[in-house]
């Protein structure tokens, strides 16, 4: 009987009707404004690298250890340096990071021992050419600048 | 003249996918239809084979982590916990007791968000359109604990071998508490609108039924087989990461049929949130790590651990030759197993069930062709 009455009145339908009008209030509403509204990514989140300089003189961190490159599963980063005779130390002379072939592991960072290689929060990298994809240096230590968009 | 013109035939055989939106993925069925009857199927896969298991062999161990996440991607933190498990049993350690609590949590909330993702997409093939809007707005919110944890949202590369690399954010069991308060009445909020939805019960039941002995004879693991009855959790038959100590139940049904399963994954949700308000409660102080040296080394030997992955029993077969790769990588995948069952259980049904019988069995094509 009971059944025949719900089958009558259509019961299930207004019951799922109820919950999608419950959920119609705006202060419901998730969708984010990308552009215009910038997205907050976490504190920890594996984003584009960055070889971080020392604030103070501006030198490089990288102390050319290649334990990134070894760590890294794509081998897609190439570290050369040269041997400073002064300081008897190794130098950085190039760093060049694919990060066309990159899955953000992060397990170069972890590697690094200096806290050089960092991934950072920045995640807009999106380039014309694949070859734009391949990051040098002079990109690794400035970061993505993105163009800003307003309306 | 022939006999017979093609207007007099009466097999069919049509193609579905790979491009097929509800076959998830690049998943091909090639169907044998009388009229609106199927007659039988195949499945064709390896569209989105990426040598998951060669890779393996020229990686280290600790490198070849990341890679697992790439194959279940909707549940990669079950996948990164099998394999790191399969290599803590070779090198003979075992995670810390908070390590473990932390993997326990994580991974249950994994299994939320990859049912929630089978939920939303299954109902959307049956033609409900709306619940995935709503579980997608509830696994955000579990993905964004995943980021906040450990810097990524869907190929997490949450854990290490030996334990975890990254402590707890502040927050966290205060989030993981709120996700559970906030969880609970919203799994109601979805049985609301289909468990006693006509149209649904109409599609769903007695549709793709698969018995207990059927479900041992293919092999069939996890809330498939749980749905014809047969109480088989790892979680409880070989508990792992300390899933012992914590007081849950193995849901199930009785039919086999696509309704059924649809129950079962509905209150594994709600059992998995308990099993995280019990966790959270109680994560013990101490370190994350256990004494694994940086270069991980196995000695000869081999090892196979197996998980409750979202999808059923997900296997790492481990084997090494002493040095710092892998000799061998193995993957018993869940959906891989529970697909070839498909056939079984469509022969006889309707051209509309075929995509009910794909949805329910949860595959994940990335899993499956590795």
């Amino acid at each position: 009987m009971r059944g025949l009455l719900n089958k009558i009145f259509l019961v299930d339908l207004f019951q799922g009707l109820w919950v999608t009008f419950r959920n119609q209030h705006p202060k419901y509403i998730y969708t984010e404004r990308y552009p215009e509204e910038r997205p907050k990514v976490a504190e920890r989140y594996r984003g584009a690298p960055r070889l971080n300089i020392n604030p103070d003189n501006g030198e490089t961190l990288c102390i050319s250890c290649n334990l990134c490159a070894l760590a890294c599963p794509e081998t897609l980063i190439v570290v050369t340096s040269e041997r400073n005779e002064v300081t008897k130390r190794k130098d950085l002379t190039t760093f060049t990071y694919d990060t066309s072939r990159c899955m953000f592991c992060g397990l170069c960072e972890d590697a690094c021992p200096v806290d050089a290689l960092e991934l950072t929060q920045d995640f807009e990298m999106a380039t014309y050419t694949r070859e734009g994809q391949i990051w040098d240096r002079q990109m690794l230590e400035e970061g993505p600048k993105p163009t800003q968009y307003k309306c | 003249m022939p006999d017979s013109t093609f207007l007099d035939s009466t097999e069919l055989v049509l193609n579905m996918g790979p491009q097929h939106p509800s076959t998830h993925g690049v998943l091909r069925v090639i169907l044998k239809l009388d009229g609106e009857k199927v007659l039988g199927t195949e499945c064709v896969i390896g569209y989105l084979h990426r040598g998951v298991e060669k890779i393996a062999e020229n990686r280290t161990y600790a490198q070849f982590n990341p890679y697992v996440d790439r194959m279940d991607y909707v549940a990669a933190i079950s996948n990164g916990l099998g394999y790191c498990l399969a290599v803590e049993k070779m090198l003979n350690v075992e995670a810390p007791p908070r390590a473990q609590a932390i993997r326990v949590i994580l991974t249950e909330l994994n299994r939320i968000a990859s049912h929630l993702l089978w939920l939303g997409t299954h109902a959307l093939d049956i033609g409900a359109i709306t619940p995935v809007f709503y579980c997608l707005r509830e696994r955000e919110e579990a993905l964004k604990i995943f980021e906040k944890y450990c810097g990524a949202r869907l190929t997490t590369h949450a854990f290490r071998i030996g334990g975890l690399l990254y402590e707890t954010y502040d927050g966290f069991e205060q989030d993981i508490r709120d996700f559970c308060a906030m969880f609970v009445p919203h799994v109601d909020e979805y049985e609301e609108l289909l468990t006693n939805n006509r149209i649904w019960i109409g599609r769903l039941k007695d549709v793709g039924i698969l018995n207990a002995d059927e479900c041992k004879e293919f092999g069939v693991t996890g809330p498939v087989l749980r749905a014809a009855g047969v109480k088989w959790d790892l979680r409880k038959a070989q508990p792992y990461s300390g899933y012992e100590k914590y007081d849950f139940e193995i849901p199930t049904r009785q039919n086999g049929d696509t309704y059924d399963r649809y129950i079962v994954r509905m209150q594994e949700m709600r059992q998995s949130v308990r099993i995280m308000q019990q966790a959270v409660e109680a994560i013990p102080e101490g370190p994350i790590m256990g004494k694994v040296g940086k270069v991980i080394k196995p000695p000869v030997g081999e090892a196979y651990v197996s998980i409750e992955a979202p999808k059923g029993e997900l296997g790492y077969y481990v084997v090494s030759d002493g040095s710092t790769q892998p000799y061998r990588v193995r993957v018993r995948p869940p959906c891989f197993v529970n697909l070839q069952a498909l056939d079984r259980m469509i022969r006889g049904g309707l051209v509309a069930d075929v995509v009910a019988v794909i949805g329910t069995l949860d595959i994940v094509l990335g899993e499956i062709d590795r």
